[in-house]
């Protein structure tokens, strides 16, 4: 299954949890199921104020992105710029 | 999500994508053509002014217009009342995400001003005389509230409150009582203890930076006019024409569909026109007036009420072994926000330690409100702040351990696959080669004079996709027509204009760009996080080969074959091995007898923004009799993914450094202890001119993105990182005092000199 590491804010809004295993497909699963499992974090999730990196790569907004079995996930504030 | 094919550059030989072709918008900037935000003149158009707030921090007992509404000529007085008090809701813009609440409490006052040029109220004349008469008939009740102006004593427990409803989020279990401090944000991992317990040398320093305006020449400028059935349309300077239009319909509870948004040409932004300040004010007047209504700030008015940058108080501490590993990394960022919470510590914490490939690091981040402006995105938000902290102390330790600054980074630099301080891992980045061009270039080896210190400093910035339309007209004539929806701040037309012409294989001289008002197409986030060549070019390479699907279809059905037969090449659909070929304009001509007008449009949300990383190189002198720091000599080395012009990637990375130049040695809001400013001008406020700074000589280092079809990465953010740390390496190398607070202005350094001399 795919893994989501957490830290910094994150982790402590998710009950100190670090690494968790993840059963979904995509953002939007990942979200859902983040919400459920960590009510703290829930509205800090629907405020569109966090990125999913999968493996890496940085998806802003993007409910569909796909999450491989293997993935690594990383929760991380969204980076806008000027 | 979009999926576009591997780089093209590593396809084939690229015959325009690369080159230097003169921009596109070049002879209407310099014969006056050109329409910015307040050339544009309307039939009985009304002139609008602001009253702002005389106060740093004061309750608005009473506002009393009627003597200014009955001021001859005056057509409209509106107050906040005028626009909707809306509730605490976060949307994405700029930098951060932001708030209705406080955005509507930003463009007007409410319950209280909260810093000096707030804005109270605004009038609608027939002339700017009768306008500016009339703001002298309102009459506001202030009750005058102590203010606080710095960082660290607006955090202390009993400093003046700005908001009685801020609680710090980020911090379990919630505060009971409310503060200045809107956030605490943490990154990081590892075993910090650990790590420093492993160190041979440990560094440890506080930085203080001023907050600094991003110094657009274009003050903030635009005319509304809404009609008497409540449609409406803005032409405006800014860096995002469907940003504003999604602000101002809020704000005045409108209907997005109702506002028609027209981006002007614009002369700077920098982030720093990624929120509204004067359009929604102009479209509650022109509502009130049913008139057309002009208003623009005077450089007096941008410095007093619109964002700079943050001002912040920092603490770094690094260690590393003997050998040049570090061992360990933590930071303290405390950033001032102005009067609305905001700030961008959150990516200035992020970027802190990016350039590196740490074990263990912490960064952790605070976001507070004081009585000044509201803080708006300026280049890189939050990354020059906190680097120039990093990259100090980088300097301090690569020389406690007697190795070359150079190698030292070399030795820790993050490469493809390191696990970044936020969290994951980096894809492929360009900071080792900017390093090996660094060292192997002439500037590092030539010889230094005395009172001469040269200095070194890397910077990492992110870039962003984000959603983005984009469309292609095929002209009947074989011109070819795009329309994107992102203003063109830094030669984004030529560069999206070069790359359609790649794909067609046309003459650049074919394809001509234009900026779309919000009715043309789609939504478009706005020109920032150096996203329009990487995103609205994804968007545009994806809408060109949609056209010549099309055209590929056309020529099959004339030469009744199928399409799979036909191929596109050089401008051209070539019948495989038949030696058949019909012209782009001759595909064009035919269009209606082939099936109609051919266009193309792409509307995605681009992903796979690779971040671009700097290194740069600058010698000082430094008058010991009056601490004056002169810039001998400039190299910034940049890596651009693919730079689609060049001269435009060179022109970025020279202006970034001429901003943090700025920044370093010159740039400071002074307040009188009433938290008034004392220099709104530039003539007090002094950005760098052309004498001040030498050629920036520039390097362009290319690896390439994978996620982009031309490998492009984006590169106006990153210039700005390194110079501020740079300069104040040098400076201190020249001098032999470390300098941690900027700017680094002639008593400052004078002062310290002396300190030093024991004078």
């Amino acid at each position: 299954m795919a893994r989501l590491i957490l830290s910094g804010t994150l982790q402590k809004l998710a009950g100190g949890d670090a690494e968790l295993e993840i059963d979904a497909r995509d953002v939007k699963q990942l979200l859902r199921m983040l919400s459920e499992r960590y009510p703290a974090l829930a509205p800090h999730l629907e405020s569109d104020a966090y990125a999913i990196a999968i493996d890496g790569e940085i998806f802003q907004d993007i409910w569909f992105a796909p999450i491989g079995p293997d993935s690594e996930v990383h929760l991380i504030p969204a980076i806008r710029g000027g | 999500m979009n999926d576009m094919t591997p780089p093209k550059a590593a396809q084939q030989h690229l015959k325009i994508v690369g080159t230097r072709p003169l921009r596109p918008d070049g002879v209407d900037k310099v014969t006056g053509r050109a329409k910015f935000g307040a050339d544009i003149h309307v039939p009985n158009m009304l002139i609008g002014k602001v009253l702002r707030s005389p106060h740093a921090h004061a309750r608005i007992k009473s506002i009393d217009v009627s003597r200014a509404q009955a001021l001859k000529g005056v057509k409209a007085v509106i107050t906040s009342a005028d626009l909707c008090d809306l509730p605490s809701e976060f949307i994405p813009a700029g930098e951060m995400m932001v708030n209705f609440k406080d955005m509507t409490r930003n463009v007007m006052a409410r319950e209280k001003a909260l810093y000096e040029g707030h804005a109270v109220a605004a009038v609608a004349a027939v002339s700017e005389a009768v306008a500016a008469q009339a703001l002298t008939l309102i009459e506001v009740q202030y009750e005058v509230l102590p203010h606080v102006m710095d960082v660290a004593e607006a955090m202390q427990a009993g400093a003046p409150l700005l908001h009685d409803d801020m609680f710090t989020i980020g911090v379990e279990p919630r505060p009971a009582k409310a503060s200045n401090i809107a956030k605490r944000v943490e990154f990081g991992f590892g075993d910090l203890e650990a790590g420093f317990a492993r160190a041979d040398v440990i560094v440890e320093r506080e930085f203080a930076t001023k907050p600094v305006h991003q110094g657009y020449i274009e003050p903030h400028a635009c005319l509304a006019s809404v009609s008497e059935d409540g449609q409406a349309e803005l032409w405006c300077t800014t860096q995002g024409q469907f940003i504003v239009r999604a602000f101002c319909a809020k704000l005045l509870g409108m209907d997005v569909s109702r506002l028609r948004v027209t981006a002007s040409e614009i002369g700077g932004g920098f982030g720093g026109k990624t929120v509204v300040y004067l359009e929604p004010l102009a479209l509650a007047l022109s509502r009130k007036a049913c008139r057309p209504v002009k208003m623009t700030m005077s450089r007096t008015d941008v410095f007093r009420a619109s964002g700079p940058t943050s001002g912040a108080k920092i603490w770094v501490k690094v260690g590393a072994t003997r050998d040049g590993r570090i061992t360990a990394a933590d930071a303290l960022l405390k950033y001032q926000a102005g009067a609305f919470q905001g700030s961008p510590v959150q990516p200035g914490a992020m970027c802190a330690f990016a350039p590196y490939d740490l074990e263990n690091v912490r960064i952790v981040g605070f976001d507070v409100v004081v009585n000044r402006p509201k803080v708006a995105a300026y280049r890189a938000p939050g990354g020059p702040i906190a680097e120039f902290a990093v990259e100090s102390v980088i300097d301090e330790v690569a020389l406690r351990i007697g190795m070359d600054p150079i190698e030292f980074r070399l030795k820790n630099a993050a490469k493809e696959g390191t696990r970044a301080p936020y969290g994951p891992k980096l894809g492929p980045i360009g900071l080792v080669q900017t390093l090996e061009a660094a060292r192997a270039h002439a500037h590092y080896r030539a010889p230094l004079k005395a009172n001469q210190g040269r200095g070194v400093a890397s910077g990492f910035w992110f870039n962003i996709g984000g959603e983005t339309c984009a469309s292609i007209n095929l002209g009947e004539d074989g011109s070819v027509g795009l329309v994107v929806g992102t203003p063109d701040i830094g030669g984004s037309r030529a560069s999206l204009s070069m790359m359609v012409a790649e794909e067609f294989g046309i003459p650049l001289d074919q394809v001509h760009a234009i900026i779309g008002d919000t009715t043309s197409l789609g939504f478009n986030f706005l020109t920032g996080g150096s996203r329009v060549t990487f995103s609205s070019g994804m968007a545009l390479v994806e809408a060109a080969r949609d056209v010549i699907r099309q055209l590929r279809e056309r020529a099959a059905k004339i030469w009744e074959v199928a399409v799979e037969e036909v191929e596109w090449v050089e401008g051209h659909a070539r019948l495989s091995g038949k030696g058949k070929t019909l012209s782009l304009a001759e595909l064009a001509k035919t269009a209606g007898k082939t099936g109609g007008p051919i266009i193309g449009n792409a509307a995605i949300n681009a992903t796979g923004a690779g971040p671009s990383l700097a290194t740069h190189l600058v010698d000082v002198e430094v008058d010991p009799e009056t601490g004056k720091v002169t810039i001998l000599r400039y190299t910034a080395i940049q890596d651009a993914g693919k730079a689609v012009h060049p001269s435009y990637v060179e022109g970025q990375m020279q202006g970034g450094a001429v901003q943090g130049i700025g920044w370093a040695l010159n740039e400071e809001y002074i307040y009188d202890d009433k938290g008034r400013m004392e220099n709104p001008g530039f003539l007090d406020y002094r950005i760098p001119v052309c004498s001040d700074v030498p050629m920036i000589d520039t390097v362009i280092v290319e690896v390439p993105n994978p996620r982009h079809p031309y490998g492009v990465r984006g590169v106006g953010e990153t210039p700005i990182v390194p110079p501020m740390a740079a300069i104040a390496n040098a400076v201190s190398h020249a001098t032999g005092v470390r300098f941690t607070d900027l700017p680094m202005s002639p008593p400052r350094v004078l002062a310290a000199i002396d300190a030093q001399r024991g004078a």
